[in-house]
């Protein structure tokens, strides 16, 4: 990501979205389409830093001619393109991918799924007490961050982070198949056994809070957790001349987890255990 | 990169089974082995080698693997877990897997102590079948019962496909498929060029055997006419659509003609390389077609074309073609979302042909001007004479099933476990592609699964759930929990459990999974489920 394009101008592709010309660069994905267009379009695996792997299909949208929906956001625009994202088929698709997820998964820290889930009114507990899950025990085998699978989703992100996407660490992968497929390490061994560098750029990408710095766990565990008495102070971090950006989550005057902006030109989201984990010694009062 | 490799070694055997695969590892200073990763597709060869040679893939054969072809073993670790006949856990060398999926259940299948259950082996005209796997220094699998009944079952006169297997064609000889009139389709090809070998395949009318009836002709065209090289073929013999048995005949008893088909398909569209994928569960059509490969190439009838035969490990979802291209590329067997298609970006990102096995077999028969569209059947189940049935395309289900001697029929099971269950006034239907659509059905791959007046549909319903929550590869949310929640619903209508409306929340979850899943394994995972609750109130308060 460059300050100035220098690349060739694209040719600008028009199709139609809810009966609305759109028009767009080649190149550019449906979802692109509907952004431009002022629709919202309910996404979970779509991280704006990854390369899309459209398995959550809760962005799915109706394209005419096409047997199935189609995941918007990895659908390349076409010319003359006709697309529906508010048709009955897509409400029921949404709506039922929402029901399969919160019936299997717990989302009580996936805000944005939770939230979909009202606007699609999705009732998981239609599926009855006995549905099953993949409630299990949390993961805690190191100081700096937590797994708790009961609340994945399975979007992959944090699999293309700490693959070819950003960290090229490949500590974790998608083992297993069906609804037994989940992420882990190499014979699920813990992570200071696995290749895990502890850059922390999977928790940037969870959606769901399944990886959580363990600060924010314990927290969250004593019942201390409160966003609202929380701030975010911007800086830069001291380690080395990168330049990346801090964004400090300072609660009560401590610092309880440690994020950088997306948007970032230098980091896009991403740090290393030093930025991401390195703050101890700022609260060091003894 | 630098990998964290995992600490503990193979085994010398391991090391020694793995070596075969990979090639030896160059001599290092004993602490650094740089990997090649431009030999990721060797993974699956490699586990799969190691696990013939132990038993099972230990930690230190997967480390082992993953260090030479310089895949992260958190990566290595996610294939091997993926496909079902790779054990992680340590086992005896010989596993016994039964069959019990449908007409083995029809034919009273037991699992004994110690025994794995198992999806369809493809045996299904000698059920109840079971596969035997021996590991060790000579591993070999042996498909139980050895022998079936005969070959073909009926029609001798107008066989074209079965032609040569009628006659008593030594599948081991190439002598003998020459006798038998084989390779004659090849040179005739050569006479034509690739355009008018083209040409003649799509003036056939050929549709792709396969399951999803898609015209070869556009498809050997839309690769031809790719820009981007090298093209590659790529023979989908990853049978495992439950009831579906026609390709390992064809492999088992005709394997040249594939071979020769895919001469012709690859010097039409430009292909350098091919492969045949075969499920693993097939050890004879292995046996049968590498042998026939080799013969061929020996020969110098393969020209600048090379095939190879690759083995995949126990994965339905692989018969889908981009999870095909996963799984030879060394990858879990995940479907690609299309578009892209294969034409274009295929296996190993390049432009690829990717046919049905009994569609190449058809190949060499329109060369030598045999215009007859036939099409074979996989007639199991309730009948007296199982077996494989060449019949003209069109030919009434009646005449088949009288054939084949069905016993009064409930109802028939067409397509697979991705097809449908026949109302009793449809089973005078066409067996054609238009005569089955009409219907609401699909010819799929051939499968004629007879269900007498005995048989227990409940039963055979609530398997084929259980075979889609099994095979889900578990990528996209409709299917992987959507086959989940489909079969809970069953089992509580079986029961009586029931709560609200379950058969409106089971066709919610037919259509989520037919509209958003990935692929065709999501796509089609309530079609036979649905059909029997519309079609014939099986489960149905």
């Amino acid at each position: 990501m460059t300050a100035v394009s220098i690349s060739a101008p694209r040719r600008v592709v028009e199709l139609t979205v809810d009966g609305t010309p759109v028009r767009v660069t080649e190149g550019s994905t449906i979802l692109d389409a509907c952004k431009r267009a002022g629709i919202e379009t309910p996404t979970l695996c779509y991280g704006d830093t990854l390369t899309p792997v459209n398995v959550c299909r809760v962005c799915v949208v109706e394209l005419e001619g096409a047997r199935t929906l189609v995941p918007s956001c990895s659908r390349k625009v076409e010319d003359g393109m006709v697309v529906h994202t508010d048709s009955p088929r897509v409400r029921t698709s949404r709506k039922l991918v929402l029901e399969l997820l919160a019936s299997s998964v717990d989302l009580s820290l996936a805000d944005d799924a939770r939230r979909y889930a009202a606007d699609y009114d999705a009732h998981p507990e239609r599926f009855g007490p006995d549905a099953a899950t993949v409630a299990q025990d949390v993961k805690i085998d190191n100081d700096l961050y937590v797994r708790d699978y009961s609340k994945c989703i399975l979007c992959y992100r944090c699999v293309e982070a700490c693959g070819v996407d950003h960290q090229n660490t490949f500590a974790i992968h998608v083992a297993g198949r069906g609804f037994g497929a989940h992420i882990s390490t190499e014979l699920d061994v813990p992570l200071p056994d696995s290749a895990c560098v502890y850059c922390g750029n999977c928790i940037a990408v969870c959606p769901t809070g399944a990886l959580m710095f363990k600060s924010e766990y314990d927290l969250r565990q004593a019942g201390a957790w409160d966003e609202s008495r929380q701030t975010e102070v911007r800086t830069v971090c001291p380690y080395c001349g990168v330049g990346c950006n801090l964004e400090l989550h300072v609660q009560d005057g401590d610092i309880v987890k440690v994020t950088s902006p997306d948007d970032h030109d230098v980091t896009r989201g991403n740090l290393c255990i030093k930025g991401r984990f390195g703050f101890q010694h700022v609260q060091n009062r003894d | 990169m630098d990998l964290r490799l995992l600490d503990a070694e193979p085994t010398d055997a391991e090391r020694t089974a793995i070596d075969a695969v990979v090639g030896t590892a160059a001599a290092g200073d004993g602490r650094v082995v740089r990997g090649d990763r431009h030999r990721r597709h060797l993974l699956l060869p490699a586990l799969r080698a190691a696990q013939r040679r132990a038993g099972w893939v230990s930690e230190g054969a997967l480390g082992y693997a993953s260090r030479r072809l310089d895949v992260p073993p958190a990566d290595a670790y996610g294939v091997a877990s993926f496909y079902a006949l790779l054990a992680l856990e340590e086992r005896p060398a010989e596993v016994l897997h039964v069959c019990t999926d449908l007409a083995c259940a029809l034919a009273g299948a037991v699992v004994p102590e110690g025994a794995h259950a198992s999806p369809c082996l493809g045996l299904c005209e000698r059920a109840p079948a079971a596969l035997r796997t021996i590991a060790g220094e000579a591993p070999r699998e042996i498909q139980l019962p050895e022998t079936g009944p005969p070959l073909p079952q009926a029609g001798e006169d107008g066989l074209r496909l079965l032609r040569r297997i009628a006659a008593g064609l030594d599948p081991a000889s190439i002598d003998d498929y020459r006798a038998h009139g084989g390779f004659t389709a090849l040179a005739r090809a050569r006479e034509l060029g690739p355009e008018g070998v083209r040409k003649a395949v799509a003036d056939a009318g050929l549709l792709g055997r396969g399951g999803a009836a898609f015209p070869t002709g556009a498809k050997w065209d839309a690769v031809a006419r790719q820009p981007a090289q090298p093209h590659y073929l790529v023979c989908n013999a990853d049978e495992s659509e439950p009831g579906t048995f026609k390709d390992r005949v064809l492999m088992e008893q005709d394997p040249f003609a594939l071979v020769e088909a895919m001469a012709i398909a690859a010097y039409a569209t430009d292909c350098t390389h091919g492969y045949v994928y075969v499920r693993a569960e097939y050890p004879l059509a292995h046996e049968r077609v590498e042998n026939a490969i080799a013969q061929t190439r020996a020969a110098g009838l393969l020209g600048d074309f090379d095939v190879e035969l690759r083995i995949g490990a126990g994965a339905y979802v692989c018969g889908e073609e981009t999870a095909l291209f996963q799984s030879i590329e060394g990858y879990r067997g995940e479907p690609r979302n299309k578009p892209p298609f294969p034409v274009e970006v295929g296996l190993f990102g390049k432009p690829t042909v990717v046919n049905n096995v009994e569609t190449l077999a058809n190949v060499p028969e329109i060369l030598n001007g045999d215009a007859r569209e036939t099409r074979l059947f996989c007639v199991s189940g309730n009948v007296t004479r199982p077996g494989l049935y060449e019949l003209e395309l069109g030919t009434p289900l009646r005449a088949l099933l009288e054939l084949a001697g069905a016993e009064p029929v409930k109802t028939v099971l067409l397509g697979g476990a991705a097809g449908s269950f026949l109302r009793p006034d449809q089973l005078d239907l066409p067996l054609s592609f238009e005569g089955a659509r009409e219907a609401g059905a699909t010819l799929g791959s051939g499968v004629v699964l007879v269900f007498g007046e005995e048989a227990d549909l409940t039963a055979a319903v609530l398997r084929i759930a259980e075979f889609f929550r099994d095979e889900s590869c578990g990528q996209c949310v409709p299917c992987r929990v959507g086959t989940v929640r489909q079969e809970e619903a069953l089992h509580r209508l079986a029961s009586g459990a029931t709560l609200g409306n379950e058969v409106e929340t089971l066709a919610d979850l037919a259509q989520v999974m037919r509209d958003a899943s990935i692929c065709g394994l999501g796509q089609t995972a309530a079609s036979a489920v649905q059909s029997a609750m519309i079609n014939l109130e099986v489960l149905t308060p």
